[in-house]
C-alpha cells in the first residue's frame, strides 16, 4: 500500500499538469452536462440551450477559467431549468469588467475632446491661416479614439460567441415548382413564339424611342468636327501672347508654341510647335519642298498617339555624339524627328506629327502656306491619312 | 411581450407590429461572420466608399462644373491674375480659401486611392482562396463590375478639376476613346460635342456622371454584392473539424461582430482623415490650369491608372492601317484591349477553372493558396504581368531614381512582362507543392506523436493496477 501511494504521488508530481488539465476538462464536461439538463427542461428549445453549451465550452476552453465554467454552465442550466419563469439565455453570460468599462468611457472622452478640438480649430483660425494638419489630426483623432473605444468594447465587454449553423442549401422543390408555374401559366397560349417575339420587338423599339433624346447631346455619327482645321494659305502664326511671329525671331536649339491668328487657342488644330534646324539637315518627305523657309518648321503640337501636347524638345548638348534634335511627348514618350517631317523615331505613336507648310511674308512674319499634311491629334477608325481633301 | 400598454414606447414592438420584421431582424442580428482578418478587406472598401460619399457631398457644394473662363483673384499669389476655368478656380478656392475645404478634398482623394487598393486586395484574397467558386460566381462578377466602375469613377473625379495634370489625363482618355474601332470617332464627337477639348459641354456631363450616375450604379452594385454574400454566407477556412462544407462556424453580427465592424469603419475614417490632414495629395494649385497646348514632364496619374499608362507606353509604334485609312489606332491596345483582356480573364476564370478541373461541386470552404497550386501559380503570374506593366507606367520616374535610360527600361520590360510571369508560374507552382508536401509530413508527424502519447497513456493505465 505504501509503495503504491508513493508511486502515485510521484506520478501525480510528474503528470500533475496533465492531471490538472484532465480535471479541468472533467469539470467543464460536468458544466456541459448541467447545460444539457437545462436544455432538456427548457421550453424555449434547442437553439437557446446550444448557446448555453457554447458558453460552457468557451469557459471550459480556459478563457474564463474552470471555476467560472461551472458557474456559467450552471447559470445557463438554471436559466434553462426555469424556462417558464425567465427564457433561456441567447447570449452566454460573462463576467463584468469594470476596468474595461472605464477604459471605454475614457476613450470616448478623448474622442469627444478631439471632436471639440476640431470645432475650436475651425472657429479660431482665419481661412488663410487654417492649419490643415491640425484639422486632420483632430478629426482623425476623434474618429480614431472612437474606433479604439469600440474595439475595447467589442473585445472585453461583449461576449464573443462562436456559433455553428448550416450553410443555406439549394431548393430543388421550389425550383421545379417555379418551372411548373411558368409552364402551366403558358399552357393556354398557342402562338407562344409569336407573342414573345412581338413583346420583345415592342420592348426594343420602345427602349430605342426612350433613348433617342440622348442624341441631343451631340451630332450622331459625325466625325466632321474632328477634321476641322483653322489653317489656310496666308494665315499668320501668333505666339501665346497673340503677337505675330517674326521669322527672324525663331532661333535654333529651342522650340516655340504658335497659334493660328484669331483662332481659339483651345482648338487643338490651331496649336503648333515651331523649331528651326539648319537647312542642310532637313530630309523632309517628297513634295514638301519649300515648306520650311530658312529651316523653320511648324508641326501640330498635339501628339498623334493620345492627344497630349508635345511639350519637350530634345536639344543635343554635343551634337556630334548625341542623338539628333527631337520633339518628345511627355505622356508616353513618343518621339518625333523634326528634320524628317516629324517621323516617329521612338515611342508608341503610329504616325508622324502633321506638318504645316510655312512661308514668310514681306514684313518678315511667318504665315501658313496651306493646311496640315495630315489629320491633327489622335486617330480614329476610318480617318484618312495624308493631306485633307 | 406584446403588451398594449407599452405600445409606442418599446421600439422593437413598435417596429414589429408595423412591419412584422422581427423574425428577419433576429436572423440578421444573428448572421454569422467567419473570423479571419482577410475577410475585412472588402469591409475597408465599403467604409472608404462611405467616406467618399460623405466628403464628396461636401465637395459638390463648392465645386463649379463649368469650363467658362474666369480670372483668379484669390490669396494664392502665383495664380493671381491667371485666366482659368470656373471649375479649376472653384477647386483652388475650396482648397485655399474655404475653411476645412482642403481637408475634405484631400481626404476624398485619399479615400479614392484606399478604396481602389482595398478592392484590389479583396479581389486577390477572394481569388487565391478560391472563394469565387460555386455558389459565389455572381458575387465575383459583380465585384469585377464594381472594380472597373470604380476605376472610371476615380478617373472622372480627378479629371473634373481641370488642372494641368487632370487635363492631360483627359486628353489621353479622349485619345483612347477615339481609338475604339468603328464607334470611337463618332462617340468622341457625341460626348465632347466637338474635337477635344470640345466647347465645354463635357465638363457638366462628366460632373453628373461622377456625382450621380456612377455613384448610384456603384451603390446598387454594392447592395447586390452584399445581398449575394448574405444569401450564401462567407466562405470559411477549415481551422478544425467543426468547419465543413455544410456547416458554418462564425461570430454572430450582434453582439459579437457589430462593435468590431463599427470600430473598423471608424478606424478607416480616422486613417483617411489623418492622411487628408497630414499627407498632401494632388496640390492642384501647383499644377496650374489646363490648356491643350501645355504639357509637363514626369506627370503620373493616381496609382490605379498606372497599369493603363504603362500599357500605352509599352506598345510598339504602329497603327493598323489599310491603304490611307487608319483602322485601329495605337492607344486601343493599351487603353482598351489590355484592361478588357484582364477583365475577361478574371470574369471567365471560375468557369474556365471548372472546365479544366471538372470540379462542379459547391465550395464553402476557402482554400489555402497552396491547396490549389495551379490556380495560385496562374494568379501570381497574371498579377505579375499586370504589375510589371504598372511599374513601367512610372518608367520615367525609374529613370530619375536609378539612372537607367528609358530606352533600356522599355526593352527590358517588353521582355520581362512575358518572361517573369512564366517563371512566376513555375516557381509558385513548385512552392505550393513543396508546402503541401511539408504539410503532409507535419501532419504525419503529429499523428505519430498522438499515437505515441496514446500508447504511453495506455501503458500507464495498464501499469497502475499492477502497482
Amino acid at each position: 500500500m505504501k509503495l503504491r501511494q508513493g508511486l502515485l504521488a510521484g506520478v501525480t508530481l510528474l503528470y500533475g499538469r496533465r492531471r490538472r488539465r484532465l480535471e479541468r476538462e472533467r469539470r467543464a464536461e460536468q458544466g456541459r452536462a448541467d447545460a444539457e439538463q437545462g436544455r432538456a427542461d427548457a421550453e424555449q428549445g434547442r437553439a437557446d440551450a446550444e448557446q448555453a453549451r457554447a458558453g460552457a465550452e468557451q469557459a471550459g476552453a480556459g478563457q474564463v477559467g474552470a471555476g467560472q465554467a461551472q458557474e456559467a454552465a450552471s447559470a445557463a442550466g438554471d436559466g434553462g431549468g426555469g424556462g417558464a419563469r425567465t427564457p433561456a439565455r441567447i447570449v452566454p453570460p460573462g463576467l463584468p469588467d469594470r476596468r474595461a468599462e472605464y477604459l471605454v468611457v475614457a476613450l470616448l472622452a478623448l474622442a469627444m475632446l478631439f471632436a471639440v478640438g476640431f470645432i475650436v480649430v475651425y472657429a479660431e483660425y482665419s481661412p488663410a491661416e487654417m492649419p490643415n494638419q491640425l484639422l486632420g489630426v483632430c478629426m482623425g483623432g476623434a474618429l480614431g479614439f472612437a474606433a479604439l473605444a469600440l474595439a475595447v468594447f467589442g473585445r472585453r465587454l461583449v461576449v464573443t460567441e462562436e456559433i455553428e449553423e448550416d450553410y443555406p442549401q439549394e431548393n430543388p422543390r421550389e425550383q421545379s415548382e417555379i418551372a411548373q408555374l411558368l409552364h402551366e401559366s403558358a399552357s393556354r397560349i398557342t402562338r407562344r413564339r409569336l407573342l414573345l417575339g412581338a413583346g420583345a420587338a415592342t420592348g426594343g423599339v420602345l427602349g430605342l424611342a426612350g433613348l433617342t433624346p440622348v442624341l441631343s447631346l451631340g451630332p450622331l455619327w459625325d466625325t466632321a468636327p474632328l477634321d476641322y482645321s483653322p489653317w489656310h494659305r496666308g494665315r499668320r502664326l501668333v505666339d501665346p501672347h497673340g503677337y505675330p511671329l517674326l521669322a527672324s525671331e525663331v532661333e535654333e536649339e529651342t522650340f516655340y508654341t504658335a497659334f493660328a491668328e484669331g483662332a481659339d487657342r483651345e482648338d487643338i488644330a490651331s496649336v503648333l510647335v515651331v523649331v528651326r534646324l539648319h537647312p542642310s539637315e532637313l530630309r523632309l518627305p517628297e513634295g514638301r519642298e519649300g515648306w520650311a523657309p530658312y529651316g523653320i518648321l511648324a508641326y501640330s503640337k498635339i501628339c498623334t498617339h493620345a492627344g497630349c501636347a508635345v511639350a519637350l524638345y530634345r536639344k543635343p548638348r554635343f551634337p556630334v555624339v548625341e542623338a539628333k534634335p527631337a520633339l518628345v511627348c511627355p505622356c508616353h514618350y513618343s518621339t518625333f524627328n523634326p528634320a524628317t517631317g516629324a517621323s516617329v523615331i521612338f515611342g508608341p505613336a503610329g504616325r508622324p506629327l502633321p506638318q504645316l507648310p510655312l512661308m514668310i511674308d514681306p514684313s518678315g512674319h511667318l504665315r501658313a502656306a496651306g493646311d496640315f499634311s495630315g489629320r491633327v491629334g489622335p486617330a480614329w477608325w476610318g480617318v484618312r491619312e495624308g493631306p485633307p481633301t | 411581450m406584446s403588451d398594449p400598454g407599452r405600445d409606442g414606447r418599446d421600439p422593437i414592438q413598435f417596429i414589429d407590429e408595423r412591419t412584422a420584421a422581427a423574425p428577419l431582424l433576429k436572423k440578421a442580428l444573428r448572421y454569422l461572420f467567419p473570423d479571419h482578418w482577410s475577410f475585412l478587406l472588402g469591409e475597408i472598401a465599403l467604409y472608404s466608399f462611405i467616406v467618399l460619399i460623405a466628403t464628396g457631398v461636401y465637395l459638390a457644394l463648392f465645386f463649379e462644373p463649368s469650363l467658362a473662363k474666369t480670372v483668379y483673384h484669390g490669396p494664392y499669389a502665383p495664380l493671381r491674375g491667371r485666366e482659368m476655368s470656373e471649375a479649376y478656380k472653384s477647386v483652388v478656392e475650396m482648397s485655399l480659401t474655404y475653411k476645412a475645404g482642403l481637408l475634405m478634398r484631400q481626404t476624398h482623394h485619399w479615400a479614392a486611392d484606399v478604396f481602389m487598393a482595398s478592392i484590389v486586395l479583396h479581389l486577390m484574397r477572394v481569388f487565391f482562396t478560391g472563394a469565387y467558386r460555386k455558389p459565389r460566381e455572381l458575387t465575383w462578377l459583380i465585384g469585377l463590375a464594381l472594380l472597373f466602375t470604380s476605376l472610371l469613377e476615380g478617373y472622372l473625379g480627378y479629371s473634373l478639376v481641370d488642372d494641368l495634370l487632370s487635363g492631360i489625363g483627359l486628353a489621353i482618355g479622349y485619345g483612347v476613346l477615339l481609338s475604339v474601332p468603328l464607334v470611337g470617332g463618332p462617340l468622341g464627337v457625341l460626348l465632347f460635342g466637338a474635337a477635344f477639348p470640345g466647347k465645354g459641354v463635357f465638363e457638366s456631363r462628366m460632373y453628373i456622371a461622377h456625382v450621380f450616375i456612377i455613384p448610384a450604379l456603384l451603390a446598387t452594385l454594392i447592395g447586390a454584392h452584399l445581398a449575394l454574400v448574405m444569401a450564401r454566407h462567407h466562405t470559411q477556412f477549415k481551422r478544425d473539424a467543426r468547419h465543413t462544407q455544410r456547416r458554418l462556424v462564425g461570430v454572430p453580427m450582434f453582439p459579437g461582430q457589430a462593435p468590431r465592424s463599427l470600430a473598423l469603419m471608424l478606424a478607416v475614417a480616422a486613417v483617411l482623415f489623418l492622411l487628408g490632414g497630414l499627407v498632401q495629395i494632388n496640390p492642384i494649385w501647383q499644377w496650374g490650369p489646363f490648356e491643350p497646348w501645355l504639357g509637363t514632364n514626369g506627370a503620373q496619374p493616381d496609382w490605379y491608372l498606372g497599369w493603363l499608362i504603362g500599357a500605352l507606353r509599352l506598345m510598339p509604334s504602329f497603327d493598323v492601317v489599310i491603304g490611307h485609312y487608319t483602322v485601329i489606332p495605337n492607344p486601343f491596345w493599351g487603353g482598351v484591349a489590355f484592361p478588357l483582356v484582364v477583365l475577361a480573364v478574371l470574369a471567365a476564370f471560375p468557369w474556365v477553372e471548372r472546365r479544366l478541373t471538372g470540379d462542379r461541386t459547391v465550395h464553402n470552404l476557402a482554400d489555402r493558396p497552396r491547396q490549389a497550386p495551379n490556380r495560385t501559380a496562374f494568379g501570381v503570374a497574371f498579377l505579375s504581368w499586370i504589375f510589371l506593366v504598372f511599374v513601367f507606367g512610372a518608367a520615367d520616374r525609374l529613370y530619375v531614381l536609378f539612372g537607367v535610360s528609358y530606352e533600356t527600361l522599355l526593352t527590358v520590360f517588353r521582355v520581362a512582362i512575358w518572361v517573369v510571369p512564366a517563371l512566376a508560374f513555375l516557381i509558385v507552382r513548385r512552392l505550393c507543392r513543396e508546402l503541401q508536401h511539408a504539410d503532409r509530413v507535419e501532419h504525419e508527424r503529429e499523428l505519430a506523436e498522438q499515437e505515441a502519447a496514446r500508447q504511453e497513456a495506455e501503458l500507464m493505465r495498464r501499469r497502475e493496477p499492477v502497482i
